[in-house]
């Protein structure tokens, strides 16, 4: 059967750099009257400051409370009465912006988008409304049911030492109590500047015309110099580190470990093989640790195991993390749990792939691939955070193709990486016992 | 000036003001592509191209409701296992012929329907069909796989039931439908525990059948070629139509507040539900406008209100849910403990409001738009199409439904829009449940109107035995 050869989708893109330092990427789709505006800015929750976690997160929500032509909730009703929809996020590595529209809102999108560049209109109201969001946010998310943050906010701490990397990205309430609009202020003009984002727009729609839009919109908003990244890099673990929290609201216990990985951009021929790693363990009943722990052991009831902990393989950039994780079944000891899958990952450093496994996990990730790229937002996602994260948004149409050059031997010594003594080990103990 | 004002004016621009760019000409959405083509066994089957990517997606709707007591805890094991195994193959060898296709397949049911769904690389849809074939005809349900997922579904559960979401939820579930079936949607675990290979595997055979059930096939495909592939493939499974509709819904009867007492709680979990109408009915499209403008979508007064302007929640939501026996209005929202009685008052406020006064030309212009646009943004992907065709068909609508609502949706008046809202959206017409920390919130309802106070365990848990016999 010939899945190998099935065309990758290609997307025709088109570059251009504004004088203001935007960079501007588009790639037209004629194929649907609709089209994609996202705007990623190069800050995430690793450069939010001490003592104010959860900053890049709240700040990602004054960015819709009104902008320099715009009152407070004008932005949600010109774009959803345009019948668009629109959303941000906050990632470890940038925050993002974006609107799906019929593709005569074109033009309105990237006001809207301009606009806020420009200058968000942040007032002492706003904020203090946006605090209660945001700590309502946590509170449904995390602090009102059981397993909450598990284990995307719980496991770095355990994982890593720096600030950047180890504290909670959904912020501390005392610390989103503290937040001013000074600091606000301060985080737009040094993280927000045009040279400091990239404006992806994929869709129906003429690449000149388009062009000539986004002059019309973004080019006369006011250059200034973008941050310089800080290097975030930490030493990998030498030796196992573990954690026990207490979770009262849990029924059963949980556990979690994770493992450093390649550097996900500078050493992405390195980090791929971890991609299919996770496949090969954990995607689906053929998977590895689910024949092993469920079907088997039965000690767990339901396992994942990824790249980035927020689920993030392609935008994220280092440090990272392979990450393992299960409910465990109330019978069995997170040890008992670890120990079977360390020797799963023996087996298969020792043993290699069987026949056959490496091709079917191959056409699986590639119809996993195709999925995501369908909408036209996972698309435009897709494409801007490559070319934020990678500086290459051609990564995406080279992904089916890079992912079938990942030989048998990478996975197997990719495996051989998961040891005990390289691990961060987060266990959730149910009804509060320790 | 405050030194707030300051750091506004700072950021304040110096330019001239801007105007919002008007909106373009209306673009053209273009049709797909369809056929369709009902088998010799009775089984529908709807096969629309929408190219894109080199996937087909999948979703055999088949009629699963049932009112036997145990019927929701079989049908749960049922869909958990019935990929566990065939005559030919074990579940590993299913599970990795799947894989090989580039195939994604699940089994799901509620208390309505089975479906049978997933996608795969566009070159696999022959064998992927003739795996589903062989499932449809001789899943095996073995007495050991059986055994682990029943395990597991009792764990599952109490991990379900510890999510204060799921928890609100069968609490309303119960207020709005009584005795109706739809009241028990989750099963006990002891129903779980009860259930035996042999049930499942004569619960297989009785219901299991193509005379009734809907295939849709969305993607990189030809319509008419993909029927033949499909008719070559299931023509071994047939059996006559096996499902017994559902009674119909019980009218929503007026009752007290239920606050169900959940210690420990952070925030208070609100809950409404009342009457509402099917997509073919003639003020359908005006209730689910007044919906929109109600707590539907971002720009609603319920979000602009509750949380925009008071900050009691993170996101207020309102829907219209469409179930086989009947449609309800189901309005949700999380709330700060010490804030639910006044964030209760001001959900019921915006209910009265929409119920009393007629909407603005301007506001009903702005929530038809956006019901159009999101409409066709929904099915633009494969998936979405997929999804939204299966549920359509499975209710004896479809395509056409789909071509013809943004034109029903345009003719809405005001006044047929204000007209629904007093049907359907009148705070007087709804059941109301509040799950939180009683203590804390107790005293702060009372002067609303008559509170009924439940524990958590007669109000769901204890309450929840499959006695769902009607």
């Amino acid at each position: 059967m010939p899945r190998a050869s099935l065309p990758a989708p290609s997307y025709p893109l088109v570059r251009k750099v504004l004088d203001n330092g935007l960079r501007v990427l588009l790639a037209p789709d004629r194929s649907s009257p609709v089209v994609a505006v996202a705007v990623y800015y190069d800050v995430g929750i690793r450069s939010e400051p001490e003592g104010r976690t959860g900053f890049a997160h709240l700040f990602e929500h004054l960015m819709f409370q009104g902008s320099a032509n715009l009152e407070k909730l004008a932005h949600f009703r010109y774009v959803q009465s345009s019948g668009g929809t629109f959303n941000g996020s906050t990632h470890l590595d940038y925050t993002n912006y974006f609107e799906v529209l019929p593709s005569n809102a074109l033009s309105r999108g990237l006001f809207l988008e301009a606009d806020r560049m420009r200058s968000p209109r942040i007032t002492e109201d706003n904020l203090q409304n946006q605090i209660q969001v945001v700590k309502e946010e946590i509170r449904v998310n995390v602090l009102n049911r059981p397993y909450g943050g598990f284990p995307w906010l719980l496991l770095p701490p355990v994982l890593f030492d720096t600030f950047p990397n180890a504290h909670n990205g959904y912020g501390d309430f005392v610390d989103l109590e503290s937040a001013t609009v000074a600091d606000a202020a301060d985080f737009f003009d040094r993280y927000y500047a045009p040279a400091n984002a990239v404006l992806t727009v994929v869709g129906d729609f003429d690449p000149d015309d388009a062009f000539a839009l986004i002059d019309e919109h973004f080019g006369d908003i006011p250059g200034r110099p973008g941050p310089t990244r800080p290097d975030f890099t930490e030493p990998v673990l030498d030796t196992e580190r573990r954690k026990s929290l207490p979770d009262p609201l849990a029924p059963v216990p949980a556990v979690a470990a994770g493992w450093r990985v390649p550097d996900p951009v500078g050493s992405f021929g390195d980090y791929l093989p971890y991609v299919v790693l996770g496949e090969v363990l954990a995607d689906g009943d053929a998977s590895r640790l689910e024949q092993r722990l469920v079907q088997g052991d039965r000690s767990v009831t339901q396992l994942g195991a990824y790249l980035g902990l927020m689920g993030d393989p392609f935008d994220v950039r280092d440090p990272t993390a392979f990450v393992f994780q299960a409910h465990q079944a109330p019978s069995a000891s997170a040890d008992q749990v670890l120990d079977a899958a360390t020797e799963e990952f023996d087996r298969l450093a020792q043993d290699g792939l069987h026949q056959g496994e490496l091709e079917r996990v191959r056409s699986r990730l590639l119809a996993q691939v195709f999925r995501d790229l369908d909408p036209v937002l996972g698309r435009t996602q897709a494409l801007a955070s490559a070319e934020l994260v990678h500086g290459r948004a051609e990564l995406l149409s080279e992904l089916p193709g890079r992912l079938a050059e990942v030989t048998a031997d990478q996975v197997r010594s990719a495996a051989a990486e998961l040891r005990p003594d390289r691990r961060a080990v987060l266990e959730i103990a149910p009804g509060g016992a320790e | 000036m405050t030194a707030t004002d300051l750091v506004e004016a700072a950021l304040a621009p110096v330019a001239e003001p801007k105007v919002v760019p008007p909106l373009g000409p209306v673009p053209k959405v273009k049709q797909p592509t369809a056929a369709e083509r009902v088998l010799p066994s009775g089984l529908r089957v709807v096969a629309v191209r929408r190219p894109g990517v080199p996937l087909v997606e999948l979703r055999l709707r088949i009629p699963f409701g049932g009112t036997a007591a145990g019927h929701p805890a079989r049908g749960s094991v049922l869909s958990n296992t019935m990929l566990a195994g065939t005559e030919q193959h074990n579940q590993v060898e299913l599970a990795a012929a799947l894989q090989a296709l580039g195939a994604d397949l699940s089994v799901s049911s509620d208390s309505d329907r089975l479906i049978v769904g997933g996608a795969v690389l566009r070159t696999g849809l022959g064998e992927l069909l003739g795996l589903v074939a062989e499932v449809l005809g001789s899943a095996a349900y073995p007495n050991r796989e059986v055994a682990g997922e029943r395990t597991r579904l009792a764990e599952r559960l109490a991990i379900l039931r510890s999510q204060p979401s799921v928890l609100v939820g069968e609490a309303l579930n119960r207020r709005l439908y009584g005795s109706h079936p739809y009241a028990h949607e989750l099963p006990t675990v002891d129903a779980v525990q009860a259930v035996t290979a042999g049930q499942l595997r004569k619960l297989h055979a009785d219901r299991i059948r193509p005379d009734g059930s809907v295939l849709v096939l969305v993607g990189d495909l030809s319509p008419a070629r993909a029927l033949d592939t499909v008719e070559k493939a299931l023509s071994g499974w047939t059996g006559p139509a096996a499902g017994r509709p559902l009674p119909a819904l019980p009218p929503v009867e007026r009752q007290p507040l239920l606050l169900v007492d959940r210690p420990g709680s952070v925030q208070s979990s609100i809950r409404l539900g009342g009457p509402a109408v099917r997509r073919e009915a003639p003020d359908y499209p005006a209730l689910q406008l007044a919906n929109l403008a109600y707590g539907g979508y971002f720009s609603s007064r319920l979000v602009e209100n509750i949380r925009e302007d008071k900050g009691y929640t993170y996101g207020p939501h309102s829907r219209v849910s469409h179930s086989a026996a009947g449609s309800r209005l189901v309005i949700d929202a999380d709330v700060a403990t010490e804030v639910t009685a006044p964030a209760l008052l001001e959900i019921w406020y915006e209910l009265g409001r929409m119920a009393t006064l007629p909407v603005s030309a301007e506001e009903l212009d702005n929530v038809r738009q956006y019901a159009v646009g999101s409409l066709a943004l929904s099915i633009s992907t494969q998936a979405g199409l997929a999804s939204t065709l299966s549920a359509l068909i499975g209710v004896g609508l479809g395509l056409d439904w789909l071509r013809e609502h943004p034109r029903r949706l345009a003719a809405v008046t005001v006044e047929e829009t204000f007209e629904a809202a007093r049907s359907y959206l009148a705070p007087g017409g709804m059941v109301t449940v509040v799950l939180g920390e009683a203590a804390r919130i107790a005293d702060s309802l009372a002067p609303l109107g008559p509170v009924e106070s439940a524990a958590l365990e007669s109000a769901v848990l204890e309450s929840a035995p499959d006695r769902a016999s009607v």
